[in-house]
């Protein structure tokens, strides 16, 4: 797609004589939220890094807005929302944005008028002369993001925007970031919350060991990989035990940890053998994307990467 | 990384962040700008120049002063770019939020040698009233002219404290630097003795040392001693300067851009 915002073709990654990006393709057309899903170690963060400029690429081609990402004309279309968070701490909320529309080359006055509409929209209006250090972590996630958008970009690249914040932090931040996409900013995403990702991306790809293991939209993914519903279930002896339970029944069966997961059609047979077994804990609900991704990426523990 | 890819309105938008945090603790930073020297003067000066009298033809005092003041530029660029960027590289992630902005490394590491020449400069100037207090400068007509070479003597030294700060894995790496780099030139370059009381080989070595070069400079313009040969140690602190920078800026991209 030639309009397309990010274009990647064969990009690949090297370390040593190691590939941590393995030659993927894709696409993201403007004005969707596009999610980078994958375990740790799948090669997300240096797909981001090489998309903003702070990786070289191997070899392949990835062009940002029609670009070589190494051009750094195409920086100031982006804005970033890192995991880490990297305020300045030595200044208040309004410096700190101030000093960010400098790098940028906003003027002063500019920026001053931007400030008060970024305040607004990241619901920091009244605490711009406090100290960042005296807020709280989701004013802190809420403040990198209205920072991120001080260069009016047209793409804001976000990483796992609501780690370690607490429900109410998290669900306005992700409207936040819908609000974005209304207005017709195209926004990229690596997380591996699922829950984050069902919320807000329009198409995603599932990266695993350096692949694109899939690609589509939330919804078709599920109904492509996996079964309607799910039985998890707690309390189960073993494998054994398991397999007896949903004997004679259509289902597939799965498990991460003390959890079986039972994958059907229809679950409600099992649901009334479970019922039968007062120490089985279970919960009956429609497949998510949660359930694609354990399936995709397997059960394995991860190293942090 | 094209390093002669500096771009003066990045440079300086980096310059005015680290400027910004210092003017919020301008008061206390001053102080110790003040304070340091005025001790030094005060009781090497006066205390020893009792005892001493006239060292190379100036009394101890001018002499100690220009010594001081060039031992002082040298100080105040290598703690910059050594701790305080590393702080900024490492553990605020400030150089990583910049360049998720148009701005590229050796444009921080341009704006960070500036900054820490800049921070040598104020602390020179501080350096430079407490001397003229206490009788130490000579020669007014030339004296304002050691301001830029301050400067300049800032940019030799925060060039290689920025290299090993780029290379460095925590603050105690940097304690090797002191020891090794800093604290010899501090006790061998001509700033308490002239250079000649010690012996010609070391003479020789500490030709090789920027510091050397800012006392030869800086001592002239500030006393009645002569000034020889200013381009030799103008171009050598030039020298300092410049390949610092590259080799920060390279360290740093191999650091921060994998």
């Amino acid at each position: 797609m030639s309009d397309a915002v990010v274009t990647a073709s064969g990009v690949r990654k090297r370390f040593g004589d190691r590939d941590v990006i393995c030659g993927v393709d894709f696409d993201i057309r403007p004005g969707i939220c596009f999610g980078i899903l994958g375990p740790n170690g799948a090669g997300k963060t240096t797909l981001m890094r090489m998309l903003l400029g702070l990786s070289p690429i191997s070899s392949g081609e990835y062009m940002l807005f029609g670009q070589p990402v190494s051009s750094h004309a195409v920086h100031s279309r982006v804005g970033v929302v890192p995991q880490q968070d990297n305020l300045d701490p030595d200044f208040s909320v309004r410096l700190n944005l101030k000093v960010y529309a400098g790098y940028f080359g906003v003027s002063a006055a500019m920026a001053e008028s931007r400030i008060d509409e970024l305040l607004e929209f990241s619901a920091l209006t009244g605490r711009g002369h406090d100290q960042v250090s005296s807020l709280s972590g989701g004013m802190r996630r809420r403040l990198m993001v209205a920072r991120a958008l001080i260069n009016n970009p047209d793409l804001i690249v976000l990483d796992e925007p609501s780690t370690g914040l607490d429900p109410q932090a998290r669900h306005l931040i992700w409207q936040r970031l819908r609000s974005l996409k209304k207005q017709g900013k195209t926004l990229i995403l690596t997380t591996h919350y699922m829950e984050e990702a069902a919320e807000l991306c329009d198409e995603l790809i599932i990266l695993d060991h350096g692949h694109i293991l899939t690609r589509g939209t939330p919804r078709n993914l599920i109904a492509e990989h996996v079964e309607p519903e799910v039985v998890a279930i707690r309390g189960l002896a073993d494998e054994t035990d398991a397999t007896s339970l949903c004997a004679g029944l259509d289902l597939r069966l799965d498990h991460v940890g003390d959890t079986w997961f039972c994958y059907g059609h229809d679950a409600r047979p099992l649901v009334a053998r479970c019922i039968e077994r007062p120490e089985l804990t279970f919960i009956h609900r429609p497949a998510s994307l949660e359930d694609l991704f354990l399936k995709l990426t397997g059960r394995d523990m991860r190293d942090e990467g | 990384m094209n390093v002669f890819n500096l771009a003066p309105a990045r440079v300086a938008a980096v310059w005015r962040r680290n400027f910004l945090v210092w003017k919020k603790l301008a008061g206390v930073s001053m102080l110790g700008n003040f304070g340091d020297p005025f001790l030094y003067l005060l009781g090497l000066g006066y205390g020893l120049g009792h005892y001493i009298g006239d060292m190379g033809g100036i009394p101890y005092m001018a002499f100690l002063a220009s010594g001081i003041l060039c031992s002082s530029a040298m100080n105040t660029a290598t703690f910059e770019g050594l701790y305080s960027a590393f702080t900024r590289m490492n553990q605020q992630g400030t150089w990583e939020s910049i360049l998720a902005t148009p701005i590229r490394i050796q444009e921080i590491i341009a704006a960070e040698q500036i900054w820490a020449a800049t921070k040598s400069l104020i602390s020179g100037a501080a350096i430079f009233i407490v001397a003229g207090l206490l009788g130490g400068i000579q020669q007014w007509d030339s004296a304002l002219l050691a301001l830029p070479v301050i400067f300049l003597t800032g940019l030799a030294f925060a060039g290689p404290a920025l290299a090993i700060c780029a290379i460095a894995p925590s603050y105690d790496f940097f304690l090797y630097y002191f020891t090794l780099a800093i604290t010899p030139m501090f006790l061998f370059c001509g700033v308490f003795y002239p250079l000649d009381t010690l012996p010609a080989t070391a003479q020789i070595m500490a030709q090789a040392l920027p510091l050397t070069h800012a006392v030869a400079l800086i001592r002239p313009l500030l006393t009645d001693m002569p000034l020889t040969m200013p381009w030799l140690h103008v171009t050598v602190l030039a020298a300092y300067a410049i390949s610092g920078f590259f080799l920060a800026a390279h360290l740093a991209a191999r650091r921060l851009l994998h």
